[in-house]
Order: structure tokens, then sequence, then C-alpha cells
């Protein structure tokens, strides 16, 4: 783990292997980048916002628990980001195919089976709350 | 020979891409700072350990946007790479961390 992120910061080895692509290449990878990273930045929020502005929920310490698992659902995604850049940045200085990854599929029915639980947690409530 | 197309033009990039990644590093600051905000809002409980804990806030953030803003500003041809990109990384996932830490915080 302490090796790849040394890597992540040595700008020169990832400049070593295969040959330096055309620019626009690299700034499309890099756009990507970010573009995770602000996916990940605004699941931060999503939890640092449940956690101060939802009110207390019914079942005990629930707000707290989606909050958690939205920051650390947004910390992984940051994380991973920066991962699959220097993975791309490689396979496209190697002219190998570019790498495959599960992580966006995984992150998307996470997402949508936790919209789902609370959609039946607000139906639930206003069922019962007749 | 006359018209616009007479002589060679320099080579443009339609895509404009240097341009779009600015931008996109210029967001990724904006976002930041909103984490920021909300992370020190939740922080600040009028105690000792919320005024510590918006302090380290402040100094991720403090760390990280003025190498996002670095890279988000200038013109010409725009840098690749380099440690501008983990660094932005690392500094989200430690604000995902004091999140974590000001949530249990607020539990007793």
């Amino acid at each position: 783990m302490w090796e790849s992120i040394r890597r992540w910061f040595d700008p020169r080895e990832l400049r070593s292997v295969g040959s330096t692509p055309d620019y626009r290449f690299s700034l499309a990878n890099e756009r990507t980048f970010l573009a995770w990273l602000r996916t990940g930045l605004a699941l931060v929020a999503g939890g640092l916002a449940a956690a101060q502005f939802l009110p207390p929920l019914p079942l005990r310490h629930l707000r707290e628990a989606i909050a958690i698992a939205l920051l650390l659902l947004g910390g992984a995604v940051a994380v991973r980001a920066v991962d699959h850049w220097a993975r791309t940045e490689r396979a496209i200085r190697l002219g190998e195919e570019l790498p495959a990854s599960r992580f966006p599929a995984v992150l998307a029915l996470t997402v949508g089976l936790g919209a789902l639980l609370l959609v039946v947690a607000v139906l639930l409530r206003a069922l019962g709350g007749r | 020979m006359t018209g616009p197309s007479a002589a060679p033009r320099p080579a443009r990039d339609p895509g404009l891409q240097p341009e779009r990644t600015r931008l996109a590093w210029r967001r990724t600051a904006l976002a930041l700072t909103v984490v920021t905000v909300l992370a020190v809002r939740l922080a600040f409980t009028g105690d000792l350990g919320g005024v510590l804990l918006a302090g380290v806030t402040l100094v991720v953030w403090g760390a990280v946007l003025p190498v996002c803003w670095r890279r988000g500003t200038g013109t010409g041809p725009a840098r690749t790479g380099g440690r501008s990109l983990p660094l932005a990384a690392l500094g989200a996932a430690a604000l995902a961390v004091l999140g974590v830490a000001l949530v249990l915080r607020g539990l007793w």
C-alpha cells in the first residue's frame, strides 16, 4: 500500500515507462480523474450535510450511520481515482488496453440500493404515521 | 493568392483541452472549499476539541487549494500529471476521515 502511495507521488517513475503520448490523451485522463475526485467530494459533502442538517431519525444513530457510510464511500472514491489515473496513464504510455474496472458499477449499485432503502424508510414512516 | 487558408496556420487545438482541464481544476477547488465549509461548520461546537478539528480541516484546505488553483490558472499549454493529482486525492480522503471523526465525536 505504501509502495503504491510512494509511486503516485513520483512522477519520474511514471514518465520512465513507454513513450510520451499525445498530450491531449493525458489531459483527458486528468479530467477524468478530476471528475472522479469531485464525485468523491460530493459524497463527502453529502455525508457532512446529513450529519448536521438531517433531523434525528426514528432508528437510533441511523443519521450518523448514513453520514459515515457516505464519508467512507467518498474517501474510497478519491483514493481509487488517483490509482485508476496512474494505471490509465501507464497503459496509455505503453499503448496497452485501458484498465477495466468494476468500481463504477459497484458504486452505482451501492448508491442506488441506498436510495431505494431510504425510499422504503420514508414510505414506511408515512404509512405508519397516519 | 488571397484568402484565409493561403498561409499555413499554426497548429491549434479545436478541443480546447488545456482550458477544459484548467476549468476542471477550478471546479475541483470549489468543491473542496464547499466540503471544508461544511466540515468547519460541523466542527464548531464551542469547545477546544472542535476548534482543533476545525483548525486541522483548514490546514488540509490550505495545503490543497493552492495546488488546485495553480493548475487552474495561466495560459498556454497545460501541464499534465505530476504530484498535484495524488495530493488533491489524499486531501479529499483526509477530509473524509476528518468528517468521520467529527460525526463520531458528535455521538458522545
